[in-house]
C-alpha cells in the first residue's frame, strides 16, 4: 500500500481551475519531485496535501485513511509535515525555542502545563540543530538568522516530529548556489527515515535527490516516472522549452 | 476577512553580529520590579490611612482584571473585549447567592465566583474560538464586545437583578462568624488571592504551554502543521483568564457590598485593555504597573483639578501608547526579555560536546 494516494484531486477557485483531476501516489521512503511551470498547480497541491486548502473534488488518502476532511494538527499527529514556501519561523523566538516548539507539538495538555518534556527533549533539540549547521546560533532570535538558515531552520522544525512524510514547498528559493548545495546535503540524510514530497524550480537540485518526478502543467499531470523517463519526456521537454 | 488586527507579537531586534553571540546574561528586570512591587504591596497598609487602603484594594481587584486581560491578549493573541463581562457575571452570580440563598462563606462564593467566570468564559469560546478555522482576532474581539454589551443591556432592564441601580446592600462575606469588612483584613486577602493567581499565571505562561500560547501569538496557522489543536489551546486560556476575571467579581462585590450594570459593560471592558496598554502587555506585571499607573494618576488628578483631569488623564494614555505601544515597562524591559525563553538555555558550548 502507498503512503500517499491523491486522487482525482480538483481545486477550484470560483473561475480558475487550479487542480483538474491529479493523480498522485507516493510510497514509503521515496522522495517524490513535484516539477512544472509556474502556476502549474504544485503548491496548491501541496496544501491540500498538508490540509491548508480543501479539495473540491477528490480524495487524498495517507496511510491507508481519507484525510480530505481532517484539520491540518490531525495530519501532522497522523505523520504528514509541511513545510511552507514563505518562511514562516517564528522571528520573535529564539532558534532553540523555535525547534521545541515543534518537538513538542504533540505532547499531552499536562506535559506542557508541568514541562515534563523540557529536560528530555534538551538534546533532541541540540542534536537537531547541529545536523542543520545552526548549533551556534541556538540562542539567537530567528528573526536575525540569514535567509538560507532560515530555511534550514524551518525544515528541522518540519522533520522535528519526526513525520513520515515530509511536504517541502521550495526549500532552496532564495539560496545562493552554496547554500542550495548544503541543502541537498542536509536532506540527503533523511532518506530512510521519510517519504518526501518536494516542489522546487531548480531541476539539478531535485534531479539530484529525487527517486521520482511528477510533472504539473495547467493544473494537470503531465508526466511522471524516474529521473531518466522525464528527463526524455518529449511532453516535458516541449513544456520546459516552450514556457519555461 | 480583516487580517490587519495583529497580536503583540515582537520585531525581531536588530543586533550587531558581536551582540548575537553573546546571550543576554545581565540583570533580568522583571523579576526585580516583581519583588519590588510584592514588597510595596506587603507593607502598604501599615502606612495608609483606612480609605486608601480600600483604594488600594479596588486596585488589587483590578490588577486581578488587567492580568486576566494580559493572559489572553499578551500571551495568546486573543484580543478580548469581554473580560467585565466575566468579572460581571461573576459579581452578579455571587451577589445573588448572598441575597437570595444566605451564602456568604468566603469558601463558597469565592470558588462560585470563579466558576461562573470559567463557565461563562468557556461558553462565549465555544461560539467564538471552537469553530474549524482559527477566527481573526476582529471576530473574536467583536464577539466579546458584543457579549459585554448584550449582558450590560440585560442587566439594566431585568428587575430581578435590579435594573439600572444594580443589587444594594449585599451582606458580607464571611468565614466562619467572622465577617469581612472593607479594611486592612479585605486588602490582604485580595492581595493574597492576587499574588496566588499571578504566581500560577507565570508558572503558566514560562510553561511549554507558555511556549505553545507564544506559538499561537506569533504564527497562529503555522503551528497548527506541527499538530497543536490551537482552538483547543486557546479556549483553555480564554476560559482561564475568564475564570480569574470572576475571581476579581467575587472579590470586588463584597468589597464594595453593591453590583451595577456597570460591572458588565463596554466602558469597563475597553478600560481593562487600557490598563494592560498602558503598562504594557506580555510580562504580566506590565497590566499591573498599568492599572496601578491609571488609578493613581486618576485619583490625584481628580483631587487637584476637578473639572479637567479626564482630558489631562486621556492626554497622558494616548501619549504613552503611541509613543510606547509596549507600554511603559517596554522603558526598563527589552522585547527580548519580555518574550523570554522556554527551554533549557545558556548551555555552554563546552557543556553541550
Amino acid at each position: 500500500m502507498a503512503l500517499l494516494e491523491v486522487r482525482g484531486v480538483v481545486k477550484r477557485y470560483r473561475e480558475l481551475t487550479a487542480l483538474d483531476g491529479v493523480d498522485l501516489t507516493v510510497e514509503e521512503d521515496q522522495f517524490h519531485g513535484l516539477i512544472g511551470p509556474n502556476g502549474s498547480g504544485k503548491s496548491t497541491l501541496m496544501k491540500c496535501i498538508a490540509g491548508a486548502e480543501v479539495p473540491t473534488a477528490g480524495t487524498i488518502r495517507f496511510a491507508g485513511h481519507d484525510i480530505v476532511r481532517a484539520t491540518p494538527a490531525e495530519r501532522a499527529r497522523a505523520g504528514l509535515s509541511l513545510k511552507f514556501q514563505i518562511t514562516s519561523v517564528l522571528p520573535s523566538l529564539s532558534v532553540y525555542d523555535n525547534i521545541l516548539l515543534a518537538l513538542q507539538a504533540q505532547n499531552s495538555l499536562s506535559s506542557l502545563v508541568f514541562s515534563r518534556t523540557r529536560a528530555a527533549l534538551d538534546d533532541q533539540v541540540l542534536q537537531m540543530l547541529e545536523q542543520f549547521r545552526l548549533g551556534d546560533q541556538h540562542v539567537d532570535l530567528a528573526g536575525t538568522l540569514s535567509h538560507g538558515q532560515q530555511q534550514w531552520l524551518e525544515i528541522a522544525m518540519a522533520l522535528a516530529s519526526q513525520p513520515r512524510l515530509l511536504l517541502l514547498d521550495e526549500p532552496t528559493a532564495g539560496m545562493s548556489l552554496e547554500e542550495r548545495r548544503v541543502t541537498g546535503e542536509l536532506l540527503q540524510p533523511i532518506k530512510h527515515r521519510c517519504s518526501l514530497v518536494i516542489v522546487e524550480h531548480d531541476l539539478d537540485f531535485i534531479r539530484d535527490i529525487c527517486d521520482v518526478l511528477t510533472v504539473l502543467d495547467q493544473g494537470r499531470v503531465l508526466d511522471s516516472g524516474d529521473v531518466e523517463h522525464i528527463r526524455n519526456s518529449k511532453k516535458v521537454q516541449e513544456v520546459y522549452l516552450t514556457r519555461v | 476577512m480583516i487580517e490587519k488586527v495583529v497580536a503583540p507579537r515582537a520585531q525581531a531586534e536588530p543586533v550587531s553580529p558581536l551582540a548575537r553571540k553573546t546571550p543576554p546574561d545581565r540583570i533580568s528586570l522583571i523579576p526585580t520590579l516583581e519583588l519590588l512591587l510584592l514588597a510595596i504591596f506587603t507593607v502598604l497598609p501599615l502606612f495608609l490611612p483606612a480609605y486608601l487602603t480600600m483604594f488600594m484594594t479596588r486596585i488589587l481587584i483590578l490588577s486581578l482584571l488587567a492580568i486576566s486581560f494580559d493572559l489572553v491578549w499578551g500571551y495568546a493573541g486573543i484580543l478580548s473585549f469581554g473580560q467585565a463581562l466575566f468579572y460581571g457575571t461573576a459579581g452578579y452570580g455571587v451577589a445573588l447567592m448572598a441575597r437570595d440563598l444566605g451564602i456568604t462563606s468566603i469558601f463558597l462564593v469565592l470558588p462560585a465566583s470563579l466558576l461562573i467566570g470559567l463557565a461563562s468564559s468557556f461558553l462565549l469560546a465555544s461560539f467564538l474560538l471552537l469553530g474549524r478555522n482559527p477566527p481573526t482576532v476582529i471576530f473574536v474581539a467583536l464577539g466579546t464586545l458584543t457579549g459585554a454589551y448584550a449582558a450590560d443591556r440585560l442587566a439594566r432592564g431585568w428587575y430581578y437583578l435590579g435594573g439600572q441601580n444594580g443589587i444594594p446592600s449585599i451582606p458580607q462575606m464571611t468565614f466562619g462568624s467572622y465577617t469581612f469588612v472593607q479594611g486592612p483584613v479585605y486588602y490582604y486577602l485580595a492581595f493574597a488571592i492576587v499574588l496566588a493567581v499571578y504566581l500560577g499565571c507565570r508558572f503558566l505562561v514560562r510553561s511549554q504551554f507558555g511556549l505553545a500560547l507564544a506559538g499561537i501569538r506569533e504564527q497562529e496557522v503555522r503551528i497548527a502543521f506541527f499538530g497543536y489543536k490551537v482552538q483547543h489551546l486557546k479556549t483553555i486560556v480564554f476560559s482561564l483568564a475568564g475564570a480569574c476575571a470572576g475571581l476579581a467579581g467575587g472579590l470586588y462585590t463584597f468589597q464594595e457590598g453593591f453590583v451595577w450594570p456597570n460591572m458588565l459593560g463596554v466602558v469597563l471592558s475597553t478600560q481593562i485593555v487600557l490598563y494592560a496598554l498602558f503598562g504594557g502587555v506580555g510580562t504580566l506585571i506590565g497590566a499591573v504597573i498599568g492599572v496601578i499607573g491609571i488609578e493613581v494618576l486618576s485619583y490625584v488628578l481628580s483631587d487637584s483639578y476637578q473639572q479637567i483631569w479626564p482630558i489631562i488623564l486621556g492626554a497622558l494614555l494616548l501619549i504613552v501608547i503611541v509613543l510606547r505601544p509596549s507600554g511603559l515597562i517596554s522603558l526598563l524591559v527589552s522585547e527580548r526579555e519580555r518574550i523570554g525563553s522556554f527551554g533549557l538555555r545558556r548551555r555552554s558550548r563546552a557543556n553541550r560536546r
